[in-house]
């Protein structure tokens, strides 16, 4: 009577951040705080992950921030989710993870800069409620998959429950999720 | 006050009546589950304060507190750590809901609810939803180094649909 813990929900979709092909035989999902030190150390192994398995891995982000104990996060990702509006999501997402130790607005300020973005047309995308709205629907659908802290992965819609920073380790859980015609 | 140990130390499942206790949820302060009727309660059972902060079990409830309180649910974690030890996490991780301390006797909540881990002198890492008839209408016992999440919690909590009073 028990439903499956650690189901995906809802799945990939068009709403995603995503990098790669989506008709790639392998998809990664992240949920990730940009403060989290954690994901911080996952950031890398995420990147030569996606470098090794190339078109066959279609890799997600979405947001999980824990306000609680990351004063910065909640803001960070509405940052993200802002530049997205305007098509620059990875980018800031890139210069988030590389600069997790210093969120603050006054940082942020510097790398909306860095990035040739319009903080005036970021301010807007920020009032218009929409970043705030998609980082809260991220968090509650990471909550009703069954995220328990951060990161945490999904392969192919399955919460991972292996040892991420073993790399080879990684990359063979997510090898052997591939189907076997691919 | 607390119920006997479960005589082959399995899982409480749903359906069984509650055990019920009396333990500390602060220094000097008690909480019975009897007064708690007439409302869900999700007891988490969690091996020992002072785990790894991203990942941890109640960091992460403490983020999703208010859903449980959407769904009229108290919820409380419970180890066999001293009331003094959980005011010291609770404080440090700035956690909004109580813990109760199963300390003295040790243990002797998780044996009645089937969850003592014997070869560690700890609980096991384990999940209840009563109703509000103190029911246990979901239990889980999730791998002691996997922390289980909430989805299984607020899915039990959905699913008391209208026996919800709160």
């Amino acid at each position: 009577m028990t439903r499956e813990q650690g189901r995906l929900n809802p799945p990939v979709g068009a709403q995603d951040h995503a990098q790669g092909s989506a008709g790639a035989a392998i998809a990664l999902v992240e949920y990730g705080d940009y403060e989290c030190p954690h994901c911080g150390r996952a950031y890398p192994i995420v990147k030569r992950l996606q470098a090794r398995l190339g078109a066959g891995l279609l890799f997600v982000f979405r947001n999980f921030p824990l306000a609680e104990v990351h004063p910065h996060a909640t803001a960070a990702a509405e940052l993200a989710e802002a530049a997205a509006m305007g098509g620059r999501f990875w980018p800031m997402h890139d210069m988030l993870f590389e600069h997790q130790d210093a969120l603050d607005d006054g940082h942020l300020l510097t790398y909306v800069r860095a990035l040739d973005l319009d903080p005036g047309d970021l301010r807007k995308a920020l009032e218009s409620g929409r970043p705030k709205e998609r980082v809260r629907a991220d968090f509650t659908s990471g909550v009703r998959s069954g995220v328990n802290g951060t990161p945490t992965f999904f392969i192919n819609g399955r919460r991972f429950d292996g040892n991420w920073t073993d790399e080879d380790s990684f990359a063979a859980a997510l090898r052997a999720a591939a189907p076997p015609s691919s | 006050m607390t119920a006997n140990a479960r005589a082959d130390g399995s899982l409480l499942a749903a359906g069984a009546r509650a055990p019920e206790f009396v333990l500390p949820r602060e220094p000097g302060a008690t909480v019975s589950l009897r007064s708690l009727r007439g409302r869900p309660v999700v007891l988490a059972f969690y091996p020992a304060d002072w785990s790894p902060v991203c990942g941890d079990q109640m960091a992460l409830y403490n983020e999703i507190l208010p859903e449980f309180q959407a769904l009229g649910a108290e919820l409380f974690g419970i180890s066999v750590d001293g009331a003094w030890c959980h005011v010291a996490f609770r404080e440090t991780r700035r956690l909004r809901f109580p813990l109760l301390a199963d300390f003295e006797p040790k243990g002797a909540v998780a044996r009645a609810y089937g969850v003592y881990r014997a070869q560690d002198g700890t609980s096991e890492r384990a999940l209840f939803v009563l109703d509000g008839d103190g029911i246990v209408r979901w239990s889980y016992l999730s791998p002691i180094e996997v922390n289980p999440g909430a989805d299984g919690i607020l899915d039990a909590l959905e699913g008391l649909g209208g026996r919800r009073t709160a």
